[in-house]
């Protein structure tokens, strides 16, 4: 059996979306995603541009953003606080695997 | 079709009012929810536990599970004569089918809007876990994906289908780094575009190196005589072994950089290597070796400890 072959899309700076786009692939709506904007949560790629776009890894903050809003029924607020909490853990855990990697691990 | 005991998942009596299924939730969901949670099978659980809530907060959903009758959980059983008729269609085969695409499927559902035509609906999206070896980030991979998804006919009815296909990942991944696959998450209906697959890169343990970002780091163990003197040794690397210099003088814990034989990063360039320096002694001296350490010992004047010495000092004078 011929077994189809798909390219994964990196979620980078390299892929920008639209307002229209970010919100039809994560779920939150066009004016939930300004006010994350508003707090800070969610950064445009370019803020001083006339149209709104993002880097393709705001996608993974915004799907987060949906699953949070829906799974504890949190308003903006709530929300831009807990995704930066989570962004902040995740740079410290960042920090912390690398801190690791650099410990000997083998003890002669 | 195998049986599940929403209640229990909750942990609530079946007589549970609606707040206290609200609460229940709430409580397990902090304690699971896969984006705030660091404990193991903590996504597995979640997904128990908001099924089980899904299908509790609704009034009728709930009607309709409570009419399935009450068995073990992980039993085979069969809904009662007439429940499809009752609570939805009577074109369910419940052999292929998970209890919780049964109840995705009831009222409020793909089944209403499927019926009515109108709306789209765009098709759920996955998230897996890919994990791969250094070397096949660094040089790129094939993974083998295989899920098992729901998808609705035109009547909104459900039934599980298995979808197999191969990723490709470019080189470049790095620990934690997203991925999507359009269209390949779930099916939308009348019209709504496929959902969407993402994967989440998970670099597997190597024996040898550890990342940290597109950066690679080994141990180096050298002899005190290497580290004293310099040496050149051959470090190995993720394409092959590389001669190293390494200069005297060197000390313990101190980091080598290998220059770009770290992972590449997905656009251009790559991370480096580090060499991490181990002093290792020999597990046992012969009597040369030891006799050697001993004419080095008399001869040294070399006092590793004279900083802590002129602490004790200045502290027996300041009393």
């Amino acid at each position: 059996m011929r077994v189809e072959l798909t390219e994964a899309v990196w979620l980078d700076e390299r892929q920008q979306f639209s307002l229209a786009e970010l919100a039809d692939l994560s779920g939150m709506s066009e004016a939930e995603l300004r006010q994350l904007i508003e707090y800070e949560a969610l950064a445009p790629a370019d803020p001083g541009a006339s149209e709104v776009r993002f880097s393709a890894d705001c996608l993974i903050t915004a799907r987060t953003a949906c699953r949070l809003r829906n799974d504890f029924d949190l308003d903006a607020g709530g929300l831009a606080l807990t995704l930066t909490l989570l962004n902040r853990i995740r740079d410290l855990e960042a920090e912390l695997r690398a801190l690791h990697a650099q410990l000997p691990h083998r003890h002669g | 079709m195998k049986y599940k005991d929403y209640y229990k998942v909750l942990g609530v009596e079946r007589n549970a009012s609606a707040d206290d299924i609200r609460k229940a939730y709430r409580k397990l969901a902090h304690k699971y929810h896969p984006d705030v949670s660091k404990e193991t099978g903590a996504k597995e659980k979640f997904q128990e536990v908001g099924e089980a809530y899904d299908t509790l907060k609704n009034p009728e959903k709930r009607a309709a599970y409570d009419q399935l009758g009450r068995y073990q959980p992980g039993q085979d059983f069969q809904p009662p004569p007439d429940w499809g008729r009752q609570f939805g269609d009577t074109h369910f085969s419940f052999d292929d089918l998970d209890l919780a695409d049964l109840f995705a499927g009831l009222s409020g559902g793909r089944r209403a809007h499927a019926r009515g035509g109108r709306f789209p609906i765009p098709g759920e999206d996955y998230e897996v876990a890919a994990q791969i070896t250094l070397e096949q980030a660094a040089h790129g991979a094939e993974l083998d994906i295989n899920l098992s998804v729901p998808e609705y006919d035109e009547h909104g009815v459900p039934r599980r289908v298995p979808r197999t296909f191969k990723a490709r990942i470019a080189k470049g991944a790095s620990e934690g780094q997203r991925l999507r696959l359009p269209g390949k998450g779930g099916k939308g209906c009348n019209g709504g575009r496929d959902g969407d697959l993402y994967l989440n890169v998970k670099l597997l343990a190597h024996p040898r190196f550890r990342p940290s970002g597109h950066d690679l780091y080994i141990d180096l163990p050298l002899a005190p005589w290497e580290a004293v003197l310099g040496a050149t040794v051959e470090v190995p690397t993720l394409d092959g072994a590389v001669r190293l210099k390494v200069p005297a003088g060197t000390r313990a814990g101190q980091q080598l950089r290998l220059a770009r034989r770290g992972l590449p990063r997905p656009r251009e360039g790559e991370g480096d290597l580090y060499a991490v320096v181990q002093i290792v002694l020999p597990a046992e001296l012969n009597e040369h070796e030891r006799a050697l350490f001993k004419q080095l010992a008399d001869g040294s004047k070399f006092n590793p400890r004279s900083h802590l010495e002129r602490e004790v000092a200045h502290a027996s004078r300041a009393h």
